[in-house]
């Protein structure tokens, strides 16, 4: 996802002479035709997160339409505050993009996973909470937070994502897909783990179970059609699958839903997330998805006991 | 865009007492406070947007408007009445000051409030890097305007004013002006005391700025720095302007109690007839 946020962006940049590009520090290759391209609209910001995202909103309140890019942590939680007054509360339109978001970073340790970033940044107004789930959907998600009057959050992963969508989805800010249909249990997920769903899908078909697989695109603005909609499709049992703490994230959003929209006699939410506590037996991404029953396996298993 | 050519001390030191009068009086009747730290300042503001700041009170969005962020924003009582006395707004607004539903109150708002206003500000070490990030676009946009920042001594407790500092210095951008309102003291006791604030000038100066003391009460100090800062071609520009916190009333000045604490009536006659005797 980041190689083909880097080439999007350069593209963008080509056109856009608003556009600068900070970075905290990373990145170190990775923007070379950006920065070819657009030489005085890349800054190396170091690693000084709280600076850069107040600078952000500064930029954006004099015109300019700045992206952030940092490891996830690092540009959400390390910065709340600056986020919260300068980027939220001013309405600049900075977008904000965490790379590595989820368990990314898994072997790198708890300083480097982000199972909070959404359920923190959800509670603060006026800002898009974006979570593409392959590099089609960052690309189109990516082209519309530049355009749009708020700032945005966009929560990536690293590299080498299965791809999910095809050029029938209907993809952008605020837009839900289903993805494969079923009977009455619908997998709706977040970000790249939504590959987890589809694997589980083909082997819940294999035992004679046909579930429907959905991706909710963006947690803020929230796609309420498409939600009412899976209703009148008789989707009775929906499972929420995120690369996220349970508290806070897909799940939750989802659960509130039900409840202001009065359909808990339509439909149960079963969240599957991060527990909440801290990683501290470390190993790759899958290990880390296997470890705690959210992947593949963690899927089906739970299908099979509802 | 106007460029503002007063340059008579005169009719400075005059407007600066008067607006101490109505920071005062303010005070007083909102209950609002902060009053040592808007005397402190008030003779910088007054000199920035009477005799430095490019801008147009009458067209305050011009893109090409200098801009001024008071990153110390509890001095918010004293930059409304230097905006309303410079014609951002009608001066009747202030009557609001303080009140419930009114947008003067403690801290700046976010623009769109209140002309004149770049940045909420209140948050300590928020606006000196909202500052940075106008002087940057500055350039990136090929605008001409300056960007101005004040800052408090206790504000530079915080560590993202250092982190701007940092990057103002290695980035070289000498259109950038911060100005600390060196008053001595932070809410709770003696700024040198809390944290190990002294020395104030060399760490400005060790972080890649350009870096002045004058006395911020001396007008003519305050233009000589201002005009020096605008001739530095390489470097941001740190002007350490010596205050006294409450300047110009007897039983305020340098006493911390008035970081806090509001005028009673009787303060209050007392400050203004103090204020009215100063010539």
């Amino acid at each position: 996802m980041r190689d083909s946020f880097a080439k999007e962006i350069t593209l963008l940049a080509e056109k856009n002479e608003k556009i600068v590009l900070l970075s905290g520090d990373i990145g170190n290759r990775m923007f070379d035709k950006y920065k070819k391209v657009a030489p005085n609209r890349f800054l190396n910001c170091g690693i000084a997160e709280a600076n850069m995202m107040s600078m952000a909103a500064g930029m954006a309140l004099s015109g300019l339409r700045p992206i952030i890019y940092t490891i996830t942590p690092f540009t959400t939680t390390r910065c709340l505050e600056q986020i919260r007054i300068g980027v939220a509360y001013h309405q600049a339109p900075v977008l904000i993009v965490g790379t590595g978001s989820g368990l990314s970073y898994s072997e790198l340790g708890p300083t480097h996973h982000s199972l909070e970033d959404i359920a923190i940044l959800r509670s603060i107004p006026n800002i898009n909470i974006l979570t593409p789930s392959d590099k089609q959907e960052l690309v189109v998600q990516l082209r519309e937070a530049l355009k749009s009057d708020y700032p945005s959050y966009m929560r990536i992963g690293k590299k080498g994502e299965p791809s999910v969508f095809n050029e029938n989805s209907n993809l952008g800010i605020g837009k839900a897909n289903l993805l494969f249909e079923g009977d009455d249990i619908l997998v709706i997920g977040i970000g790249p783990i939504i590959s987890e769903a589809l694997d589980a899908r083909i082997d819940l078909k294999n035992m004679g179970i046909n579930i429907g697989v959905a991706t909710m695109g963006s947690i803020r603005p929230l796609d309420n059609d498409f939600l009412n909609l899976m209703i009148r499709k008789g989707y009775k049992k929906w499972i929420s699958i995120e690369e996220h703490g349970i508290v806070g994230g897909l799940g939750s959003t989802l659960i509130e839903w039900v409840s202001e929209n009065n359909k808990f006699s339509d439909v149960k939410v079963t969240r599957l997330g991060v527990p909440e506590l801290f990683i501290n037996e470390l190993g790759n991404q899958s290990y880390t998805r296997r470890k705690l029953g959210i992947d593949k396996t963690g899927i089906v298993e739970l299908i099979c006991q509802l | 865009m106007k460029k503002n050519i007063f340059m008579d001390e005169n009719f400075l030191r005059e407007l600066s007492n008067e607006l101490r009068k109505r920071i005062i009086r303010t005070s007083h009747i909102s209950r609002i406070p902060h009053v040592g730290s808007c005397l402190s300042c008030i003779d910088l503001l007054v000199y920035l947007y009477w005799s430095e700041l490019s801008l147009n009170p009458s067209f305050p969005s011009d893109c090409n408007r200098d801009r001024f962020v008071l990153s110390k924003g509890h001095g918010a009582p004293a930059l409304f009445q230097v905006l309303g006395e410079r014609g951002f707004f009608d001066i009747e607004r202030l009557n609001d000051f303080g009140k419930e539903g009114s947008v003067f109150h403690e801290h700046p708002p976010k623009p769109g409030y209140i002309p004149g206003v770049e940045a909420a500000t209140g948050s300590l070490g928020h606006g000196l890097p909202m500052a940075l990030g106008m002087a940057i676009a500055a350039k990136i946009n090929d605008l001409s305007y300056r960007t101005y920042a004040l800052l408090s001594d206790g504000e530079c407790n915080e560590g993202s004013i250092w982190e701007a500092a940092m990057l103002s210095g290695g980035l070289k951008i000498n259109t950038l002006t911060v100005i600390i309102d060196f008053n001595k003291w932070q809410a709770t006791g003696r700024s040198k005391e809390i944290m190990a604030l002294d020395p104030l000038m060399k760490k400005w100066d060790s972080f890649g700025w350009h870096v002045q003391e004058i006395d911020g009460h001396d007008f003519s100090e305050i233009n000589q720095s201002l005009e020096i800062a605008k001739a530095e071609k390489e470097k941001p520009s740190a002007i350490i302007a010596n205050t006294i916190k409450g300047k110009g009333v007897s039983f305020m000045e340098d006493n911390n109690n008035w970081h806090y604490k509001t005028p009673n009536e009787e303060e209050l006659n007392e400050a203004l007839q103090e204020l009215s005797e100063i010539k």
